[in-house]
């Protein structure tokens, strides 16, 4: 019970419920009815409310977003996107979620049954899990675990066996391609991912998400650029978003380890890979954008949501500019690009803070520029040595010309 | 530098979405206030005393006005546009029709009845699901009485509606398309605008249409 209790929107309705004597400080309306000895029931009771209110937040979330993605997506090609089924078009998502409920479930007959229903299940409610352990606000957070920053990218890297699952009980050779292509590419991504977040862990001194944000005196996106740029582009690809949608290729695998699914498990992968989305983003503001800091005159929750519609904003941004990869470019970015720059990252990072272990304001500066220098030089080393490679294709210089010999 | 062209492509979408919309929300848009007023060219107390439920509506971004695509002047349409008082039942346009669609009955004329130079329509269909729109009625006219139209929406349920039958043709707005009268264009012209439409057949075409005097001149006074 302990970390939950710490939290301030737990502690405020358990309070409300529970006649505990340490409540009586927080308690401002005199309604409570739980005795005492009873108190688990008053917890169940707090953490159930809590529960349905995340979930629901989040399946609310999905429904802008996917409406959100689709005009804006619009924007960014020239276009309206969706502006028919009321006001702007904000029904749209009501209708599709109607739709994929009201379709045919198909069974494929070589499927296997149990793994088959299970896959996009398990694509879904790990997400559920990230959202309870982001600090919201100054004081707006569910629990705060001690090693938050281990758990979410644990969570996160759940929905890598989902896509395997899913593509192995199909039985469809699309399928299985997809999904074995799927979590190469991910197991691939994960490890640039966790040494970028090895680098805020370093920079906080800390597991804990709070602290991760009440450490960060200069947001890390400025402070450790070349982390964040390998952050960001490795979550793109954990998302299975463009231009890292390998996953479900359409040109060339139909439509990945989804082929078989119909109805609603196709919608639970959708609303997975959308809620994954949404939590992702709330985790780089948390580790990058330095969370629900800001000017004190507006208030911490609004400064966290703010900028967590911006970070979605710039996923969206991704997918409206950049073709997909090819699978084998993916997989040289990951393992000839984003691995080592995210090493180099965490050197520098864990050097500076071995002689400055406690920095001043200009130790401070001096790193951030150290980090911006490092930023700059290794991009543009990597980017002499391994464009050619990264591209994949050599174009040799011909001396002849054809027609004339 | 590595990711150079990276970032080149996020500023393309990003002007993108800066720019205009390239969308054109035919045959209805929907807008707020200031494109309501602006539409109806009234003041908003205006609007609210004529219209109170489209002013909410318009409020909320919901109120509908229509909206047609720019047009080229030279578009085919599905209708065509046909001034009577031009035409003498020659039946041209059904001779040169290469399906064959164009039905004309004709009966000799009450107009020009001593000189027997023309005849009045009694049936004039044409079988818009059969035509490939050619134009080649519209060619061979002699008198310039038949014009391609400028409209699109002609969908119909059943194929009799594709029909187009003579009172419809006599009735019709004529907003021909220039397609076989460029010179038209010369006139600020605009097929599908109300205001365009043409009402006297002396508009349109290359010839002007003789005068009774020189229909006598040419067919009494000359044999």
């Amino acid at each position: 019970m302990g970390p939950i209790r710490e939290s301030f929107i737990f502690e405020f309705l358990y309070c409300h419920l529970s006649l505990e004597a340490s409540c009586s400080s927080v308690r401002i309306l005199n309604v409570a009815f739980i005795p005492e000895d009873l108190s688990w029931i008053s917890f169940i009771l707090t953490s159930f409310f809590w529960i349905f209110v995340f979930i629901n937040a989040a399946l609310v979330g999905v429904l802008v977003l996917i409406w959100g993605e689709r005009r804006l997506i619009g924007k960014f090609q020239a276009r309206l996107g969706p502006n028919r089924w009321g006001p702007l078009g904000l029904f749209t998502p009501v209708a599709d979620a109607i739709k994929v409920m009201f379709k045919e479930d198909i069974e494929p007959t070589l499927s296997d049954k149990l793994i088959y229903v299970l896959a996009p299940i398990l694509m879904v409610v790990p997400v559920f899990m990230i959202f309870p352990v982001i600090p919201y606000g100054a004081k707006t957070f569910l629990t705060n675990i001690s090693v938050g920053v281990v758990f979410v990218l644990a969570i996160t890297s759940i929905n890598s066996l989902s896509v395997l699952m899913a593509g192995w009980a199909s039985g469809n050779r699309f399928a299985i391609i997809g999904g074995i292509r799927a979590v190469a590419m991910l197991l691939s991504y994960e490890i640039p991912m966790g040494i970028s977040a090895a680098g805020v862990v370093i920079v906080a001194g800390s597991l804990s998400l709070s602290e991760v944000v009440n450490n960060q005196v200069i947001p890390n996106a400025i402070f450790q650029p070349l982390g964040f740029i390998t952050f960001l582009i490795a979550s793109t690809a954990e998302l299975n978003r463009s231009p890292f949608d390998i996953t479900e290729a359409e040109s060339e695998l139909v439509a990945g380890y989804m082929t078989d699914y119909s109805s609603m498990k196709f919608g639970l992968f959708y609303l997975g890979e959308f809620m994954a989305t949404i939590a992702s983003s709330a985790i780089i503001v948390t580790f990058y954008f330095s969370g629900w800091r800001g000017p004190t005159f507006i208030p911490s929750e609004i400064w966290f949501l703010t900028k967590w519609v911006g970070v979605i904003a710039i996923f969206i941004w991704f997918r409206a500019t950049f073709p997909r990869l090819r699978i084998d470019q993916i997989m040289s970015l990951a393992w000839k690009g984003l691995f080592e720059l995210s090493l180099i990252n965490l050197l520098v990072l864990a050097l500076m803070i071995a002689i400055w272990p406690d920095p001043s304001g200009m130790q401070l500066l001096i790193m951030t520029l150290v980090n911006w220098v490092v930023f700059f030089l290794s991009i543009y080393i990597f980017g002499k040595i391994l464009s050619p490679n990264l591209t994949g294709n050599k174009i040799k210089k011909r001396s002849v010309v054809y027609g004339l010999d | 530098m590595f990711g150079i062209g990276l970032l080149k492509g996020l500023l393309t979408t990003l002007k993108n979405l800066l720019g205009p919309v390239f969308t054109v929300q035919y045959p209805n848009k929907k807008v707020g206030l200031i494109g309501a007023l602006k539409f109806h060219k009234k003041t908003p107390f205006e609007f609210l005393k004529t219209q109170p439920s489209e002013f909410i509506k318009s409020l909320a971004g919901l109120h509908e006005v229509p909206e047609y695509p720019s047009q080229a002047t030279r578009f085919r349409g599905q209708d065509f546009n046909w001034f009577e008082d031009r035409c003498t039942g020659c039946a041209s346009c059904a001779k040169y029709c290469p399906l064959g669609i164009i039905k004309i009955e004709t009966s000799p004329s009450s107009r020009d009845q001593k000189e027997g130079s023309s005849y009045d329509i009694d049936v004039f269909d044409i079988d818009i699901g059969r035509c490939m729109f050619c134009g080649l009625c519209v060619e061979a006219c002699p008198f310039d009485a038949l014009h391609m139209g400028s409209g699109f929406e002609r969908a119909h349920e059943k194929r009799k509606g594709l029909v187009i039958p003579v009172d419809e043709l006599r009735t019709a707005i004529k907003t021909p398309s220039t397609w076989f009268r460029p010179q038209m264009e010369n006139k600020s012209y605009k097929p599908r605008e109300k205001e365009s439409e043409i009402k006297d057949s002396n508009d349109i075409g290359r010839h002007e249409q003789p005068s009774d005097e020189e229909l006598t001149e040419r067919w009494v006074n000359e044999r």
